[in-house]
């Protein structure tokens, strides 16, 4: 038995957010596919022409589009794993007994907050204008050239910047699983006589298993989603090499006036983030029962 | 022996950590320097502490009328966030009828979705509403707000839910018994026992907002609108050449996010690891 006053109450408290987020989110959403269908280049007077499917199916002879994709997977494997070896290893030093831990910390957790833009501004000086000055006063100008000029180097740049920004983000969560662990089992090994080596590997990392999961899947989807970065940094170039999923998104819809053809790749976008992202929640929940 | 190995691995694990901030170093350094004097060591620290470029890169970003249009947006963004997510929350967590179960699904699933994913439709939706309804939701503060609060609402709501479910009930139906009115029991009982995570919502929102930059960039047009990141971007569209002065406005931009930091440093990581771990 409910009252109508309860339900009068219920309607106050929820719908002012319910209202905003269905407008926000929800409607774009299903206009969003609709879109998809349609061949439109942006125009309010211009006519929308329904194509069905063929969006989806220009997607597959897009070379610049299949380009970008390889781009993105290249990025996304090499970044995933330096940010989850240099998190991880910063989080190992960080709960140490090293009394600077917490100066450290603070430290090595700065460039997250500044937002991705101006970090990508930031490197955009040091890849070019520092590298060269840099070059040109040691000689080694092998190493010390303009990164942003050359696609593969341009690519590490990115690499390397994105590394910069999440490390430190990836290391507070790894710092988390390693507070997790009793005291007492790592006392209990050194006792036994296990060394430094065996007590990370035999210990540590099987019972951090669920931060290593969650670490994974939150860095694969947050570089796959790369925009800002990109942007700022390379902004595509050199010649495209270095345009990630994202932007190529946006550039389809917003440069190149190709509103239905880049919502199709926008909801592409969507299921392969769906998909990243379901899998990671699948894993961690056969974790939680397995332990 | 073992004190001096801890002074040096300290020391080594220190200057490690300062080699790592060292892009921030060079930025602060070389704002300072003439053009000649960057191209003649790009590393070392500056002659004299000159202002000029801050004065000229402040003139050329507009950088108070940014600073104060970000200030705006997020602190009016995040209040919104916190109080309608709360009481959303609250009411789908404690009111087991199936419209509570099918909308916390939905919200839920929505975090998955991008914002490429949605910018378009959005744009076309919100210019419609501009164009039929009168409600300026384009090219204003008041829109980008509106907008802020629609995509931060599925996390909030996922996080304060969470939260609710493992506070007892029992103090909220000892003051419903009390004669207490639904409005009083979530202001006077439940809002202040949320304290933590009112914190982490409004911390992981605050990194969020004052940093985006897409969504900003698509509804706002108007020069004197511009947030910090847009004026940033516009900045670097016209000026990269004078670098020196590049570097000076990248460090104006730098300061409140580092002050921000410094000041509220335990919640903001005791908050990121709590909103990442969910």
């Amino acid at each position: 038995m409910r009252r109508k006053k309860d339900l009068g109450w219920y309607a106050l408290f929820t719908a002012p957010l319910i209202f905003v987020f269905a407008t926000v989110v929800i409607i774009p959403f299903f206009i969003g596919i609709g879109y998809s269908f349609f061949d439109w280049d942006g125009m309010p007077l211009n006519p929308k022409i329904f194509v069905g499917i063929d969006n989806f199916v220009k997607l597959f002879s897009d070379t610049r589009f299949i380009n970008t994709c390889v781009h993105t997977v290249v990025f996304t494997v090499i970044a995933v794993l330096l940010i989850n070896v240099l998190g991880l290893t910063f989080a190992l030093i960080v709960t140490s007994k090293l009394k600077t831990r917490n100066i450290g910390r603070t430290m090595l957790f700065m460039p997250y907050m500044i937002g991705g833009l101006i970090l990508g501004y930031i490197w955009k000086f040091i890849f070019g204008e520092a590298f060269l000055a840099i070059g040109e006063a040691t000689g080694l100008t092998d190493i010390f050239f303009s990164w942003l000029l050359d696609p593969v180097f341009a690519l590490f740049a990115l690499i390397i910047v994105a590394t910069w920004q999440m490390a430190g983000y990836i290391m507070i969560i790894y710092i988390t699983g390693i507070q997790g662990i009793p005291e007492d089992v790592i006392e209990a090994a050194s006792v036994d006589g296990a060394g430094f080596w065996q007590i990370l590997f035999r210990i540590k990392f099987p019972l951090i298993m669920p931060s290593f999961t969650i670490c994974l899947f939150m860095t694969l989807s947050n570089c796959f989603k790369i925009f800002d970065v990109n942007l700022s940094l390379t902004g595509g170039g050199p010649n495209n090499a270095t345009e990630m999923f994202a932007m190529n998104v946006y550039n389809e819809i917003f440069m190149m006036n190709n509103f239905g053809y880049g919502q199709a790749k926008a909801i592409v976008f969507f299921l392969v983030v769906a998909a990243i992202t379901l899998v990671q929640v699948s894993i961690t929940k056969k974790r939680e029962v397995a332990m | 022996m073992s004190k001096v190995k801890g002074i040096l691995l300290n020391g080594f694990f220190l200057i490690c950590c300062c080699f790592y901030l060292f892009p921030i170093y060079i930025i602060l350094t070389n704002s300072f320097k003439g053009r000649s004097q960057i191209y003649e060591n790009i590393l070392a620290l500056p002659e004299s502490l000159n202002f000029e470029y801050y004065v000229g890169a402040m003139k050329k970003m507009n950088f108070l009328s940014a600073l104060k249009n970000s200030l705006i947006v997020t602190l009016v963004s995040i209040l919104i966030i916190a109080i309608l997510a709360s009481m959303t929350a609250w009411m789908l967590a404690r009111t087991k009828i199936a419209f509570s179960k099918i909308m916390f699904s939905i919200f839920v699933a929505t975090m998955l979705i991008p914002f490429q994913t949605l910018m378009m439709p959005l744009m076309q939706e919100m210019g419609w509403i501009r164009d039929n309804l009168g409600i300026p939701m384009m090219n204003t503060l008041g829109g980008l707000i509106y907008m802020n609060v629609g995509f931060g609402a599925s996390m909030a709501v996922f996080l304060f839910h969470g939260f609710v479910n493992s506070i007892p009930i029992s103090l909220e139906e000892a003051a419903t018994i009390d004669g207490c009115s639904k409005f009083g029991v979530f202001w006077r009982i439940v809002f202040p026992m949320l304290k933590p995570v009112t914190v982490t919502v409004i911390i992981l929102d605050v990194i969020w907002i004052w940093n985006d930059y897409l969504l900003p960039s698509l509804v706002i047009t108007s020069k004197g609108l511009r947030t910090i990141p847009l004026s940033t971007f516009s900045f670097f569209g016209q000026f990269t050449i004078q670098w020196n002065m590049a570097m000076a406005g990248l460090t104006l931009t730098i300061i409140p996010v580092i002050i921000f930091y410094l000041c509220a440093q335990k919640y903001i990581i005791k908050g990121v690891a709590a909103g990442a771990v969910k």
